[in-house]
C-alpha cells in the first residue's frame, strides 16, 4: 500500500498546523509553489514558537551571554562553562509544561529525558539534575493527581538513568490550575577539549541515526506546545511522548564510548520536532545540505508516512555525522549496547533539505531558510502596571509565633521531603548537599577539593506584580543561594514561562522580565549560557503567573569550606548580613500577606544590584575564610522563616532580640532582598568579630549580631518561645498530610 | 583479595560500587560485561544496583536469566563470595541464589533516604567488620525492596543466622517482613541487601558507616 503525500493544502489544514495566513504566504514566496503535505509539517515544526523563538528572539538577544569562563553560550544543545583543570560544566534547563499537564508521568519523565540528552549530546556525563515544578492551588481537584504523577515521572526516569537530583522548587498557585510548569535542569561534566557540537562539516558524509526506533508518539508535539489549551485538551494525549530511561541510559553509554573513538563530527539529539529539527540544525549550522532516505529509518510501527516520520517525537534518538572510515567501529559500539544504528542520509553541498521515501522526493526545501528565515516578530507590548505601595501603617497584625508556625506548616515553605525522597539524591556518590538547603552541591569526581553548586529560583508572585523587579529577583536569588554555600556563581540558564505573547500585556511581562534578568546578570557577572522559552501557557484565556526560572551553577574551590543551612552548634553568634538597620521593611507581595491575610497587593521588593553584589561577595569571603559555621539566604517569609529553617535543619534553637523601634511583623516577615543569616564561632566581644564589623562597615554593609544559637526553642524577641520540635512537625507535616488526604 | 563487578545494561550504581571497592582495597575490581564468556578468577563477585533491563518484566528477572549468571552460580557453589546490592539483590533472588521475593515498597513509591541497620549476624566474611547488635547508618534508594518470604522460610532464615541486616529504630522504608534488609544463602557466601553501603564510605558522603562491610570483606587499603 502506498500512502499519499499529495493531500490538498487548505486554509484549515494550514491553521491546524499552527501557521498564520501570512506565515503560509511566506512559505509560498520562499519555495515558489505549494508545499507538499510533508513539507507543510516540516515548516510547522520549524516555525512554531517552541523551535523558532519567533516572539522572544528580539529580546533574548539583549541578555549577557559572555564571560571569561563561558566556552559556549546559547544556540547549542546546552551551555558550556570552564571550571578549571581542563574541565567544563555543561548545563541547560528546559520546560515540558504542556505534555506534563496532559499526561503527568510520561510528560515529566520525557522532560527529564530530553534535558539529559541535551547534556550528553555535547559529550558530558550528567552529574546533577534539578526540577522546578509549579502546580495549581492545593485545593484544586487536579492538583494532587498532577503532583503525584509528575514527581513519579521525574523519579521514574531520572532514577533509572542514574543522575542525582540535587535541588529544585515546588510551588502552588491557582494561576497554574490549568497549566502546570515542569522545568527540568541537567548538568554534566566534560573535558574542555572533548566537547561535541551540532555543526555538520564535510560534504558526502554519512548522516547516521542512533538509538531507539521511530514510532508515532509525539507527532506534532512542538506545535501543540506552542498553542493555548482549551477544553479539548484530552484529545491531545497522543501528542505526548513515551519515555524509556533504559534506552536512554544505554544511549548515554554508547554515545560517550562512540565519542571516545573519534568517529563523531557532529551530533544532535532528536528532541522537539525530532528528525526534522535535528537534521535541519546540523545542516544549516554547517552551511550544508542534508538528504535523508526515510526507507532507512528504523521504525517500530508499520506504514508510517513520511509526515509522521519527520514529525515523530519518539524519545532516545540521536542524529550524527560520522567519519566514514570509522563507521564500522561506531556500529560495533551501538551493537554492543543493542541500539539501532542506521545510515539514513548524506551531507550535500547545495543547501537543500531533501527527503526521499519509497522512491519519491517528498520534501525539497532550502535548509538555511527553514531555520534562519523563520518568522520573527516584534510583537506589541504594554508596560506592566506596578501596584501602588502599601499605605503607611498598613501592617496587618498577627502574633509572631502563630504566624511563623502557620507559614512553616503552610504550602509555600513546608518541607519538600515528600517530593525529593522519590528522587535518587545520592547516586554517583558525590552529593555533598542534597535537597533541602539553599543549593545542591556535588564534588567534582577525581578532584580532591572542588565542588559544584546548583540552584533553581524564581518568585512568580513578584514577577506578576513587577516583571522587571521580579526578573532581577529571580537572578539575584539564584546567585544568593549559590553564594550562601560559599560557591562563586559562574553562569545561569533561563527557562522563561509566560502566557500568550500575542496579548500585549503578556508580551510586556516578557520584555520587562528579560530586561530585569539581563541587568541582574550583568551586575552580578552571571551570564546566561543556555535556555528555553515556553509561551502560550494559558488555559481558556487565563495566563499563568509570569515565571522566568533561573538555574545557576557555582564553583567551590574547596568543599571543606562550604556552608550549610543548619545551625552547627549552640552559643554561636547569629549575624544578619545585608539587611537595612530596621532588619525588614517590605511587606508587599510577601507570603505573610498572601497566605495569612489573603492579600496579593503591594509592589514587589526592590533588588539593589550593587548592594547585592557587595553583600554576596562579603558573605562568600567569610565562608571561605572558615569563620562561618552556617549560612542561609532570606527569601519567602523573611527573617522568621529563615531562622526557623536553620533551627529545623539542625534541631538547635536560637534566641533573637527584637528591635524596639520597628514593628515585629516587618522585622520578622518583611521580604527585603539581599539578606543572609550567618552563624560564626567568634567571641562576641573579641577582636575577630570587631574586625569583621569594621570590614562590613567599610563596604557599607550592615551585619548586626541579632541573637545566639542554643536551646530547644526558637525565641523571637517578645514572642512566645516555639519548640524547634513543634516547628519541625509543622514543617514536615504539610506535604505528606496533603498528599495522603485523597478525598479532600 | 581480588574482586569482579558484573555489569548488565541498565545498571547505574556500578560506578559507585567500583569506586568503593577501589577506595577501600586500593585495587580496582575486574569489570565483567554481561556478554563476557566467563568471570575471572576472583574471591568476590559483586552485582551492583540500578535498573538492569529497565526493570522490565520484574526487577532482576531478565538479568537473572543471562548466561553470565550460570557462571556466577557455579562460582557461588564453589564457595566464591557473591554480593548483590539493591538490583543486585533482586537479581540474586531471581537467579535462585537467595530465597524469597522483593516486592514493590509498601508506599508504592520510590524511596531514597537514610535508614538505620542492625547487624544481626556479625560472624560472616561479609559482616565481620561490624559487631553483633551494632546499629549503623545506611542510605536506601529503591522502588522494590519489600522483602517477602513464606513463614517457613522466614523461620529458617532467622534460625540459621541468615538474616544479615535488619532495619532498626523504626526506619523500615519498604514494609519488609521481619524488617529484613539483607540475607545470606545457606553457606553464607552469598549476601544480598537493599541498602547502599557503597554510598557511605568517606567524609564526602557525610560518614563512613558502610565502609566496614568492604574492609571486612577486602581488608584495609594500604
Amino acid at each position: 500500500m502506498t500512502i499519499p503525500n499529495d493531500i490538498r493544502i487548505t486554509p484549515e489544514l494550514v491553521a491546524d498546523h499552527g501557521l498564520k495566513p501570512d506565515e503560509y504566504q511566506k512559505i509560498l514566496d520562499l519555495i515558489g509553489r505549494e508545499p507538499t503535505y510533508t513539507e507543510l509539517g516540516i515548516f510547522s515544526a520549524m516555525w512554531n514558537e517552541h523551535c523558532s523563538y519567533k516572539s522572544s528572539k528580539k529580546w533574548l538577544k539583549t541578555l549577557p551571554t559572555k564571560g571569561p569562563r563561558v566556552i559556549q553560550g546559547p544556540g547549542e544543545n546546552a551551555g558550556v562553562v570552564d571550571i578549571g583543570d581542563d574541565q567544563a560544566i555543561v548545563f541547560k534547563m528546559e520546560s515540558h509544561n504542556h505534555p506534563s499537564f496532559i499526561e503527568p508521568y510520561q510528560g515529566a519523565g520525557t522532560g527529564m529525558g530530553g534535558i539529559l540528552r541535551d547534556v550528553f549530546t555535547m559529550g558530558a556525563r550528567p552529574v546533577a539534575a534539578m526540577n522546578a515544578l509549579r502546580f495549581g492551588a492545593p485545593d484544586h481537584e487536579k492538583t494532587r493527581h498532577l503532583v503525584s504523577g509528575v514527581v513519579a515521572g521525574i523519579g521514574g526516569y531520572g532514577n533509572a538513568f542514574g543522575v542525582p537530583t540535587v535541588g529544585g522548587e515546588v510551588e502552588f498557585d491557582e494561576r497554574y490550575n490549568g497549566n502546570i510548569l515542569v522545568n527540568a535542569f541537567a548538568a554534566g561534566l566534560a573535558d574542555t577539549d572533548k566537547i561535541f557540537y551540532s555543526k555538520a562539516e564535510g560534504v558526502g558524509l554519512p548522516v547516521v541515526y542512533l538509538g531507539a526506533k521511530t514510532g508515532r508518539d509525539g507527532v506534532g508535539g512542538a506545535t501543540m506546545a506552542s498553542a493555548e489549551f482549551g477544553d479539548d485538551i484530552e484529545e491531545k494525549r497522543p501528542t505526548v511522548q513515551v519515555g524509556d530511561p533504559f534506552t536512554e541510559k544505554r544511549l548515554l553509554e554508547a554515545c560517550l564510548e562512540l565519542m571516545a573513538t573519534g568517529a563523531v563530527i557532529a551530533i544532535q539529539d532528536m528532541g522537539a520536532a525530532g528528525l526534522t529539527c535535528s537534521a535541519v540544525e546540523m545542516g544549516a549550522k554547517g552551511d550544508l545540505g542534508i538528504e535523508l532516505d526515510l526507507d532507512k529509518v528504523p521504525v517500530r510501527e508499520e506504514q508510517m508516512t513520511p509526515y509522521e516520520m519527520m514529525l515523530s517525537e519518539s524519545q532516545e534518538r540521536m542524529l550524527m555525522v560520522l567519519h566514514p572510515e570509522k563507521e564500522a567501529e561506531a556500529r560495533a559500539v551501538f551493537e554492543k549496547w543493542e541500539l539501532d544504528f542506521a545510515t539514513v542520509g548524506v551531507t550535500t553541498d547545495d543547501l537543500r533539505f531533501r527527503v526521499k521515501w519509497q522512491g519519491d522526493e517528498v520534501a525539497n526545501l532550502p535548509i538555511k531558510e527553514l531555520g534562519d528565515e523563520a518568522p520573527e516578530y516584534d510583537r506589541p507590548w504594554t508596560a506592566p502596571k506596578v501596584p501602588a505601595p502599601l499605605a503607611a501603617g498598613d501592617v496587618p497584625q498577627m502574633d509572631v509565633a502563630d504566624a511563623l508556625l502557620a507559614l512553616m506548616g503552610g504550602h509555600q515553605t513546608a518541607s519538600r521531603r515528600w517530593v525529593y525522597e522519590q528522587y535518587d539524591t545520592l547516586i554517583q556518590g558525590n552529593s555533598l548537599q542534597r535537597p533541602g538547603g539553599d543549593a545542591g552541591v556535588i564534588r567534582v569526581e577525581g578532584h580532591a577539593t572542588k565542588g559544584l553548586a546548583f540552584s533553581s529560583d524564581v518568585t512568580p508572585r513578584y514577577c506578576e506584580a513587577d516583571p522587571y523587579e521580579g526578573g532581577k529577583q529571580a537572578v539575584a536569588e539564584c546567585w544568593r543561594n549559590l553564594t550562601a554555600t560559599g560557591a562563586e556563581p559562574l553562569a545561569a540558564t533561563d527557562n522563561l514561562n509566560f502566557g500568550n505573547p500575542e496579548r500585549p500585556e503578556i508580551m510586556g511581562q516578557l520584555v520587562h522580565a528579560i530586561k530585569g534578568i539581563g541587568e541582574a546578570c550583568l551586575a552580578l557577572e552571571f551570564p546566561i549560557v543556555s535556555g528555553n522559552v515556553s509561551l502560550y501557557n494559558e488555559t481558556n484565556g487565563q495566563g499563568i503567573l509570569p515565571t522566568p526560572t533561573i538555574g545557576g551553577v557555582g564553583l567551590l574551590p574547596d568543599w571543606n569550606q562550604m556552608a550549610r543551612i543548619g545551625f552547627a552548634a549552640a552559643n554561636e553568634v547569629i549575624l544578619l548580613i545585608g539587611a537595612p538597620p530596621s532588619r525588614g521593611t517590605h511587606l508587599g507581595q510577601s507570603i505573610y500577606l498572601r497566605d495569612l491575610f489573603g492579600r496579593k497587593d503591594g509592589p514587589a521588593p526592590h533588588v539593589d544590584l550593587a548592594h547585592e553584589k557587595r553583600t554576596g561577595d562579603f558573605v562568600r569571603k567569610l565562608i571561605r575564610s572558615g569563620v562561618a559555621t552556617a549560612c542561609h539566604d532570606l527569601s519567602d517569609g523573611g527573617l522568621a522563616v529563615g531562622l526557623a529553617e536553620m533551627a529545623v535543619a539542625s534541631g538547635i534553637g536560637a534566641t533573637v532580640t527584637d528591635l524596639t523601634d520597628q514593628d515585629p511583623v516587618l522585622q520578622y516577615f518583611g521580604e527585603d532582598q539581599g539578606r543572609y543569616l550567618m552563624t560564626v564561632n567568634l567571641d562576641p566581644q573579641g577582636d575577630d568579630l570587631a574586625a569583621l564589623w569594621r570590614e562590613a562597615e567599610a563596604l557599607g554593609i550592615f551585619a548586626p549580631w541579632i541573637g545566639t544559637t542554643g536551646g530547644i526553642d526558637l525565641v523571637l524577641g517578645a514572642a512566645r518561645p516555639l519548640p524547634v520540635a513543634e516547628l519541625k512537625t509543622a514543617h514536615e507535616g504539610w506535604f505528606p498530610n496533603y498528599m495522603a488526604d485523597e478525598a479532600a | 583479595m581480588k574482586s569482579a563487578v558484573i555489569v548488565f545494561p541498565g545498571l547505574n550504581r556500578d560506578r559507585d560500587m567500583i569506586a568503593a571497592l577501589t577506595k577501600v582495597s586500593g585495587t580496582a575490581p575486574a569489570i565483567v560485561w554481561h556478554q563476557d564468556a566467563d568471570v575471572p578468577d576472583v574471591d568476590l563477585i559483586v552485582i551492583p544496583g540500578g535498573f538492569s533491563y529497565g526493570d522490565y518484566l520484574r526487577c532482576g528477572a531478565i538479568a537473572a536469566r543471562s548466561p553470565i549468571m550460570d557462571k556466577v552460580r557455579e562460582r557461588a557453589a564453589r564457595g566464591v563470595k557473591v554480593l548483590g546490592v539493591c538490583n543486585g539483590f533482586q537479581i540474586l533472588i531471581e537467579a535462585g541464589l537467595l530465597p524469597g521475593a522483593l516486592m514493590r515498597n509498601k508506599s508504592l513509591k520510590f524511596v531514597c533516604r537514610e535508614v538505620k541497620l542492625e547487624v544481626v549476624n556479625a560472624d560472616t566474611a561479609f559482616t565481620r567488620g561490624y559487631t553483633k547488635g551494632e546499629v549503623f547508618r545506611c542510605p536506601v534508594a529503591h522502588h522494590d525492596g519489600n522483602y517477602f518470604a513464606d513463614s517457613a522460610t522466614l523461620e529458617r532464615l532467622e534460625g540459621d543466622g541468615r538474616v544479615a541486616f535488619r532495619y532498626a529504630e523504626g526506619t523500615n522504608p519498604n514494609g519488609s517482613l521481619h524488617d529484613i534488609a539483607g540475607i545470606f544463602n545457606e553457606q553464607k557466601n552469598v549476601l544480598g541487601l537493599m541498602p547502599h553501603p557503597e554510598n557511605l564510605i568517606e567524609a564526602a558522603h557525610g560518614g563512613d558507616d558502610g565502609r566496614a562491610l568492604f574492609t571486612g570483606l577486602l581488608g584495609q587499603a594500604a
